[in-house]
């Protein structure tokens, strides 16, 4: 009898544990991803998908989001803008995610944006242009600082330097090339005068040639429009011909990756980068340490390399999506849009973001630092 | 201004030594099967990737470097016995489609082992720029030109006064009278390749210091020694030599006094026109057709 | 009695129907997929497979006229391809064409092209004219890459909607229809071809030049018509793809990808219409289908191709076709 009373209370129990644990199992909520992992913007993207699994791995460790789990479905473009189109479009129709978090080359992004627009589906940009939120685009948000912010910043740096002529030297990729351009529309502005403007191939092994010409023309500064390889090889070519010229380089580079390959010839030399690449010289009260020391130890604790501003992005762009989402209350993408654009507040690794109709990145000026390499290794510049 | 077009010629001289070490690779496949290796770029990077590996392993300089290159040639003899051999009746064309997908599959390896990363290698000698007349080279410059140097020097011994190298060049010129004399010429395949990778793998440890090697490296190079080789006639030792040089000069030169966006273009249009006026190449190859 | 009923028979078994021959049953059955497919196509994405099949068939139908027909290589056809979308999309944005007409100018532009740079060229033969191909190629690309005035540089730039006698085209279901009527029409022509006088002589030149001009064919104009004609086809495939898709980048003129043009025409099979429509459909699949291996798929398809070039050295088709005859007999 007392058998009889206690197995149907273990029943009852059994039951409504599986009904508790059948709620959990709800639909998951789908973040797509389009990232590129391997081809030239491997850079980019593989810390980015890196990032992103470990991210929605630890969310769902938590509980998920309003109850729901994360399901993380990311696709590899190779920086290839039509291939980036067609795993879009995949994820729009096929997979038929409530979110897309990705788009690591701004190629890649713009290829994009009248899919995202024509399918109403929130989409957050991990590319640099500015383009991409200029004009603003209904559903379009981005996380990492506009190339742009990266000129004005080294120009502001110039000019508590007193200089006034800078040599440009740039690759043949798009972020190198969107990046001069901006330099050279916003350089006026500074009262700086661009005196040269050289270029060098994405796989070439030596720009000492270019250098050469940049000594002769009246520089007092060189900024290297970089990314990739390209500016190490500039950097160490640099000393090579006995330049000694302030040199700057994109935040393209900012990165560990580069000061080794570049080795003692990097001492020097300038770049604006988030504040993710220098946690322990934040200022205690600086509301990003937390956020940056934490993610940085768990990446590199997990991956077993070093910290990347880009995964960073693919951080803010991630917890900027699951905020939202958490605000809106449910995945309906006119309600997570609205939400996203109305994100004030947020501190995450490039800086502390505020969007608003106008402005889907969220960032200003002080969110980049200004960090000089010394001893091997970054610090403030002063 | 003076001083400027040494350093031109500085920096093509680098560059140029380094398809030289590529083009050398593409010759002696050329030779011993009449196809094109589109994978000799993925020797060059995994010569130059396994010894980053071996070197972060501990293992210093000088044992690292030999082992990468023996690495690179135990990879090559594995490729020839698993799929080129198989194959190697089949038309060129099916060949040369093989050694893409062979390239694909390494460069994939590559990737799973290796990481994305790109990577330097410690430079042989010294760091220091050496100065002349206001230009300045590179100590490992001059390794890498030493090495191309020293190859062709080899390879010339090798295939003038050696058993196997005589073989090779039998084989080349016509394999069934190759086969009629009793010359193993499936062997003469697999050592053709095994001495390609080698020394594409020597290539690769002498340019990592100076253009890094990651695992997508061998894609530029491939291509960049396949034009060199084309340039200095293919099939010819001093030709990929040649070749590399004049790639490398044209791209130096062409950054410094034309324009440094279009470089490439200007030594590909060079190319060009020596290959519509002289077909064989500069030092020209076998050029002979058979009716 | 017994004569006349043996002339018959020889007959009928030395000509098939034109259902069995592969111009009429395969152009047929070319058609039924066609028009079959859609029922099988549950949303946006497989029809954006499709389309993107439907191009590359196109592009490699025009291709394999000249590889494996004509014996020629080009390593350097994604510059065709993509100066007809850069073209098309550069008339239409910056000269304010409509696309009915920038469309068909930018591909006789590259027909004109390849007229001019085809009579030098293919004067070279094998790696040499692989050589020049390729060099041509890559000095497109750096070209579209440089000029980002015009072409909007390595980024690339928008490329407004096909606009046809005033109905936009616009959704994968009209470009569907659009992309296979023009497969299905681009193998006719290349059918058409083949077997016209031409198309014979092609086929004499790939076996023995000299042998070819002895019986008095002009090899020069032979090999140029067939070069022309598969640049066009490919500046055609070029413009729709830009059109289509509203955007064109550089990598279309890239080595990478004239590499995966020539591999899905010898994939398929070489001097075979259906095989370069098969190895196009295959290859464009795949890496679709390959995305689950994640960081495997570059080593996978690199075995997939080694694979297949090594166990069907004539391509997947023409060593199908062969081992079914040998059934047969």
């Amino acid at each position: 009898m007392r058998f009889i009373k206690f197995a149907r209370a273990a029943l009852a129990l059994a039951g409504s544990l599986a009904a508790a644990g059948g709620a959990l199992a709800q639909e998951p909520i789908r973040i797509g991803a389009f990232l590129s992992v391997t081809g030239p913007a491997a850079f980019l993207g593989d810390p980015e998908q890196k990032t992103l699994e470990m991210v929605v791995e630890r969310i769902n460790a938590a509980g998920g989001v309003l109850g729901r789990k994360l399901q993380l479905v990311a696709y590899d473009d190779s920086g290839d803008a039509e291939k980036a189109r067609t795993f879009a479009k995949r994820l729009l129709e096929q997979d038929q995610v409530d979110v897309i978090v990705g788009g690591s080359t701004t190629g890649t992004t713009m290829a994009v944006v009248p899919l995202v627009e024509a399918a109403g589906t929130p989409f957050v940009s991990l590319a640099g242009a500015v383009v991409i939120v200029e004009p603003p685009k209904k559903w379009v948000f981005k996380t990492p600082h506009t190339d742009r912010m990266a000129c004005e910043k080294i120009f502001v740096d110039m000019q508590t330097r007193k200089l006034s002529k800078v040599a440009l030297i740039s690759g043949a990729g798009g972020f190198d090339k969107s990046m001069r351009g901006e330099c050279l529309k916003v350089a006026p502005k500074y009262n700086i005068e661009v005196v040269a403007d050289e270029t060098y191939g994405a796989t070439d092994n030596d720009m000492t040639a270019q250098l050469t010409k940049l000594r002769t023309s009246g520089a007092q500064a060189v900024l290297n429009a970089g990314f990739g390889q390209g500016p190490a090889i500039v950097t160490r070519n640099y000393r090579q011909v006995g330049l000694t010229l302030p040199l700057y380089q994109s935040h393209g580079v900012a990165s560990m990756e580069y000061v080794k390959l570049s080795g003692p010839a990097a001492e020097g030399v300038r770049l604006p980068a988030a504040a993710l690449l220098v946690p322990d010289l934040l200022a205690s009260n600086d509301p990003q340490k937390p956020v940056v020391t934490a993610y940085k130890r768990d990446y590199e604790a997990r991956f077993k390399s070093d910290v990347s501003t880009f995964g960073g992005h693919a951080y803010d762009g991630l917890m900027l999506v699951v905020g939202a989402i958490t605000r809106a209350g449910s995945t309906d993408k006119a309600k997570v849009r609205d939400a996203l654009e109305s994100t004030k507040g947020y501190v995450g690794t490039a800086g502390v973001v505020n969007m608003s109709p106008t402005d889907h990145m969220g960032l200003d000026l002080s969110a980049f630092v200004m960090l000089e390499v010394k001893g091997g290794t970054w610090s403030l510049a002063r | 201004m003076g001083s400027n077009w040494l350093q031109f010629v500085a920096s093509g001289v680098t560059s140029g030594a380094i398809y030289a070490l590529v083009a050398l690779g593409f010759s002696i496949i050329y030779n011993a099967s009449g196809a094109i290796n589109f994978a000799q770029g993925e020797f060059v990077m995994i010569g130059g990737m396994s010894a980053v590996m071996l070197l972060a392993l501990g293992l210093p300089l000088l044992v690292a470097l030999p082992l990468a290159v023996l690495v690179a040639v135990i990879v090559a003899l594995l490729v020839e016995k698993l799929a080129i051999e198989p194959a190697r009746h089949a038309g060129t064309v099916t060949l040369i489609i093989i050694t893409i997908g062979v390239a694909m599959f390494l460069r994939g390896l590559a990737q799973l082992l290796w990481g994305k990363g790109v990577h330097r290698l410690p430079a042989f000698s010294s760091e220091q720029p050496i100065e002349w007349l206001g230009a300045t080279i590179l100590p490992q410059s001059l390794w890498v030109m030493g090495g191309a140097a020293l190859a062709v020097v080899a390879l010339s011994w090798f295939y003038g006064r050696t058993l196997l190298g005589k073989a090779m060049r039998a084989t080349s010129h016509n394999r069934i009278a190759a086969q009629l004399v009793g010359i193993n010429t499936r062997g003469v395949l697999l050592a053709s390749f095994g001495l390609a990778a080698g020394l594409g793998a020597l290539g690769g440890v002498l340019i990592a210091p100076i253009a890094f090697t990651s695992y997508d490296s061998g894609i530029m190079l491939g291509l960049k020694g396949f034009a060199a080789a084309m340039l200095g006639g293919l099939g010819s030792f001093t030709g990929a030599v040649l070749g590399g040089l004049v790639l490398g000069l044209l791209e130096g030169l062409g950054a410094g006094f034309v324009s440094s966006a279009y470089k490439d273009a200007i030594a590909f249009v060079v190319i060009l026109a020596v290959l519509f006026l002289m077909p064989g190449g500069l030092l020209g190859g076998r050029g002979s057709e058979r009716v | 009695m017994d004569a006349a009923a043996n002339v018959s028979e020889t007959r009928s078994a030395a000509e098939p129907r034109w259902w069995a021959r592969p111009r009429g049953g395969g152009l047929l059955l070319l058609a039924a997929v066609i028009a079959l497919l859609p029922l099988v196509l549950a949303n946006n994405y497989f029809y954006e497979v499709a389309i993107l099949v439907a191009l590359n068939a196109t592009v490699c139908v025009g291709l394999n006229l000249l590889i494996g027909y004509a014996g020629q290589i080009s390593l350097g056809h994604a510059g065709f391809f993509a100066l007809g979308g850069y073209g098309s999309a550069i008339l239409a944005t910056r000269y304010a064409l409509p696309p009915w007409l920038s469309l068909p100018l930018a591909c006789a532009a590259v027909a004109l092209l390849a007229l001019l740079i085809g009579r030098p060229t293919l004067r070279l033969k094998g790696h040499t004219l692989a050589m020049a191909t390729l060099g041509l190629g890559i000095i497109v690309s750096i070209v579209i890459n440089t000029e980002d005035g015009l072409t909007g540089g390595p980024d690339g730039m928008a490329v407004p909607p096909l606009v046809l006698f005033g109905w936009t085209v616009a959704g994968e279901r009209s470009w569907y229809w659009i992309t296979g009527a023009v497969l299905l029409v681009t193998v006719w022509l290349a059918f058409n071809l083949i077997e016209s006088p031409s198309g014979r002589a092609l086929r004499a030149l790939h076996g023995s030049e000299v042998a070819a001009q002895t019986l008095g064919i002009d090899n020069g104009r032979t090999k140029l018509q067939v070069f022309v004609l598969s640049a066009l086809v490919a500046a055609v495939a070029g413009a729709l793809m830009a059109h289509y898709a509203g955007f064109i980048t550089p990598a279309k003129a890239s080595f990478m990808h004239s590499v995966e043009l020539v591999i899905m025409v010898v994939f398929g099979g070489m001097a075979s219409v259906f095989g370069a429509v098969v190895g196009a459909a295959v290859l464009t699949m795949l890496p679709q289908a390959l995305t689950v291996l994640k960081d495997y798929e570059m080593m996978v398809f690199g075995g997939v191709l080694i694979a297949t070039m090594v166990f069907f050295p004539q391509g997947v088709v023409p060593t199908l076709a062969q081992w079914w005859t040998r059934r047969q007999t």
